[in-house]
């Protein structure tokens, strides 16, 4: 009964999202407030009865009820229950509804924070979110319904074990979040289109909107590289793979985006260039969407691969996509655009962000989509592998991470570029120290290694020099310096701790790539083997069995300088129902490095084969985004970003004139 | 700086960095590709001997075999040619007989193919996308449903 009434609750919100595509545009071109005001209620309603579909498949997962076919694909009575929860979105049904509801979340979120929206830009955007609503809804209701229903099975076939960890519940949801939180600024870029109007009220509108997608998105990137990492038992963090990529393009545009509104609300210039941004962003999302879902590209992630679903999604992506460029070339001629900037200032500073990022994202899109357009033209099939993107996103990525410290310092208009010199003399000469020092220790080792690491202090040092250049060090006294560091605006702490991230992050990525070393041994017991500065000793196997699979497990001994310091214990486990292996990796955290250790086959006579890593400062590659993160939630709180800035719009009103 | 040299400005530093994109891109895609094949294809192309490629295929019933150490040994089919692989590093968990795979790696100059990286999808029912296409036109496809 209740997975009935999810399925009519969807179908409801469907039918709502339909009505809310249409009579607020009506009351637009009508002028009827009260149409307009519809989708207030309706998009409240949409998320209401999504959220009791979501719920009442999560219940039909929690209860183990196998006469819905979902479930019984993808789940099973004897697993944990926090997995069985999870399991709702670990399949592409219930993934998709995920996606949809917090599509619905975003767009209620318009009709809760929205009452200081100007009326028409406000019914715009709802009706934009409507039309997104509406699509997605009918995706789901018409190609993957999660809610059909079977005779009553015995037992599940189990979530794929791959699944059953705690980074599902993590992972999809922030992604997500920040994935379809881009649709937003999507409907707000379209909604400035279709009205013809954009002033710089809007930016302050869709920048903390970018914010909450970027810092969700980060988060959920870092997060998905930290899963990979550990679950599948191959040590690296980051593969290139197409939907990796996938989720890294509308963070590129995404954090183009977000610098660029910083100059639209500031200068109310880089409109047209904006509002592209904007479309692009969740563009990409949709293509990321795309991609996971068709099967288009062969990649480690693909959940489904039915045609006719990827077919469905490529017509969604096609109609948004080019609905939203054609308006944007019909209407983009109407707004106004500022003058041109001083190439030395604080929006010049930030074009060449914009610039930089664009051709960033430019080397991915075309390293993921080109075995797609080179099968077309030649039918031949070929992988673009890690080599291409290293190289050309690598060196595309430098000069952008060499000018970060450079930007907050300069001011708007016109920049004194020698002054900040001197300013970042200090970070300069900590970065040059660092390169000596590590050129000098490894001698003779990997030479970009020196200067990776010499890049990654420069910017962690010069993020700060914002700061210490307000509080005034050494020019007015100490507690002077610590009162005005107290009084600076939230987002001038959030842009120096964003861009310190990067420098961690940077500084992890360096280390690991340069100084990883890989052990592979065939042990028996009592044997040892040697790993960086540790020594490991096998002592031997153990199986166990868990809930729903069985283990088999060995002890591994790390020893250091002769010391037990830790108990390593690898292992594998086998899921009857999937008849499916994993193997569960023993990670060892010393400081910020860690000793990975991953099992192989136990082969004839007891002996097991065993890799091993040691992973220097790996774990700062995600504490660099774990700052970023923080740092993007810390400047939401930022007076100047609240959502709304309700009493500055209110002054504003009368003299509105400002734009086209 | 006048208008004029502010706007040659900037549209050089568009340029520049536009051209330093596509150019290492170009580059990069020259060596940063590699061909994926079925063992038929490997056979019939002309690559040198120690290009890289990807092959994909199914691992023959009954020819996995471990030599010393890490060592192992397999046959790649796609039902018509079949190549032999050399492998030492750790197999994938979802590494099976009868399972389709894709392995990186080149040609050696006896016709025997020397894998670094061998791939196995994390869902049981999974066989490269190209892999299955192949099977489906020859008519020997036998995976299960194919949806999820």
């Amino acid at each position: 009964m209740i997975v009935e009434l999810g399925h009519f609750a969807l179908v409801l919100a469907f039918s709502l999202a339909v009505l809310q595509s249409v009579l607020p545009l009506w009351g637009t071109v009508s002028n009827n407030n009260r149409l307009m005001a519809t989708a207030d209620t309706s998009s409240i309603g949409i998320l209401f009865f999504v959220t009791a579909a979501f719920a009442s498949l999560m219940w039909s997962y929690a209860v183990s009820d196998f006469s819905v076919v979902n479930v019984w694909q993808n789940s099973h009575s004897q697993m944990p229950f926090l997995y069985k929860l999870t399991g709702t979105w670990g399949n592409h049904e219930g993934s998709m509804l995920l996606w949809v509801f917090i599509l619905a979340l975003f767009a209620a979120a318009v009709s809760m924070f929205g009452a200081n929206l100007p009326n028409k830009l406000r019914a715009n955007v709802q009706v934009v979110q409507a039309w997104m609503l509406a699509t997605f809804l009918l995706f789901i209701l018409v190609t993957s319904n999660p809610f059909a229903r079977q005779p009553a099975a015995v037992e599940g076939q189990d979530l794929n074990p791959i699944l059953q960890d705690i980074g599902l519940a993590i992972h999809p949801p922030m992604l997500y979040l920040g994935y379809v939180g881009f649709s937003i600024t999507f409907a707000f870029a379209i909604a400035a289109l279709m009205e013809g109007r954009l002033d710089s009220a809007w930016a302050r509108w869709v920048r903390p909107w970018a914010m909450i997608a970027w810092t969700f998105l980060t988060a959920g990137i870092a997060m998905g590289s930290y899963w990979a990492y550990y679950e599948l038992g191959w040590g690296g963090w980051w593969f290139w793979d197409p939907v990796e990529n996938a989720s890294f393009l509308p963070w590129l545009s995404g954090t183009a985006l977000l610098h660029s509104a910083l100059v639209m609300e500031k200068r109310d210039a880089l409109k047209i260039w904006t509002v592209l941004l904007a479309i692009l962003t969740f563009s990409l999302s949709l293509l990321g969407t795309f991609l996971v879902r068709s099967g288009v590209l062969t990649s480690v992630h693909t959940f489904a691969s039915d045609p006719s679903r990827g077919l469905f999604i490529l017509a969604i992506l096609c109609a948004f996509v080019g609905g939203a460029l054609f308006l944007f070339v019909l209407r983009s001629s109407k707004l106004e655009e500022g003058g041109l900037f001083a190439p030395v200032s604080r929006e010049g500073a930030l074009v060449f962000n914009n610039v930089i990022l664009s051709a960033a994202a430019a080397t991915v899109l075309i390293g993921t989509l080109y075995p797609v357009i080179y099968e077309a033209i030649t039918d031949d099939k070929i992988s673009v592998g890690a080599p291409f993107f290293n190289l050309s996103f690598g060196l595309v990525m430098i000069p952008l991470l060499i000018a970060i410290p450079f930007g907050p310092l300069l001011s708007w208009k016109r920049g004194d570029l020698l002054g900040i010199g001197q300013r970042l003399l200090f970070a300069l000469g900590v970065a040059i120290a660092a390169t000596i020092a590590i050129g000098v220790s490894i001698e003779g080792g990997p030479w970009l290694a020196p200067i990776g690491i010499g890049l990654s202090v420069w910017l962690m040092v010069g993020s700060f020099a914002e700061l210490v250049q307000r509080a005034g060090f050494r020019k007015v006294d100490f507690s002077t310096s610590i009162r005005r560091l107290k009084g600076l605006p939230r987002s001038v702490w959030s842009t120096a701790f964003a861009h310190f991230g990067i420098g961690v992050t940077l500084f992890g990525i360096v280390a690991v790539t340069a100084f990883e070393t890989e052990t592979i041994a065939s042990m028996k017991p009592d044997q040892t083997v040697q790993s960086g500065k540790f020594v490991l000793r096998y002592d031997g196997d153990i199986s166990t069995v868990g809930p729903n699979y069985s283990e088999r497990g060995a002890n591994f001994s790390i020893l250091r300088d002769g010391e037990l310091v830790g108990v390593a214990r690898p292992s594998k486990r086998f899921f009857p129902a999937r008849q499916m292996p994993t193997s569960e990796a023993s990670i060892h955290t010393f400081g910020f490095s860690q000793l990975y250790v991953a099992l192989g086959d136990v082969e004839e006579g007891g002996a097991v084969t065993v890799r091993i890593w040691w992973k220097p400062f790996i774990t700062l590659i995600w504490l660099g985004c774990v700052v970023m993160v923080i740092a993007g939630s810390f400047s939401l709180s930022d007076r100047r970003l609240r959502i709304g800035a309700p009493q500055k719009r209110k002054k504003k009103k009368k003299g509105e004139s400002v734009a086209a | 700086m006048s208008r004029k040299t502010n706007r040659l400005f900037w549209i050089g530093t568009i340029g520049c960095v536009m051209a330093l994109a596509l150019g290492l891109s170009m580059y990069a895609l020259r060596s940063g590709i590699s061909f994926a094949m079925s063992p038929s294809e490997l056979k019939a192309a002309s690559v040198t001997s120690g290009q890289r490629v990807r092959l994909f295929g199914l691992v023959e019933e009954g020819s996995v075999k471990k030599g010393e150490g890490l060592n192992v040994e397999f046959s790649l089919t796609d039902n018509s040619q079949t190549i032999s692989v050399s492998f030492n590093k750790i197999l994938p968990d979802l590494f099976r007989e009868n399972q389709g795979i894709i392995t990186e790696g080149y040609l050696d100059a006896g016709g025997h193919f020397q894998a670094d990286t061998v791939l196995a999808k994390h869902d049981e029912n999974y066989m490269p996308a190209d892999m299955a296409e192949k099977l489906k036109e020859q008519g020997v496809w036998q995976g299960a449903g194919d949806d999820k």
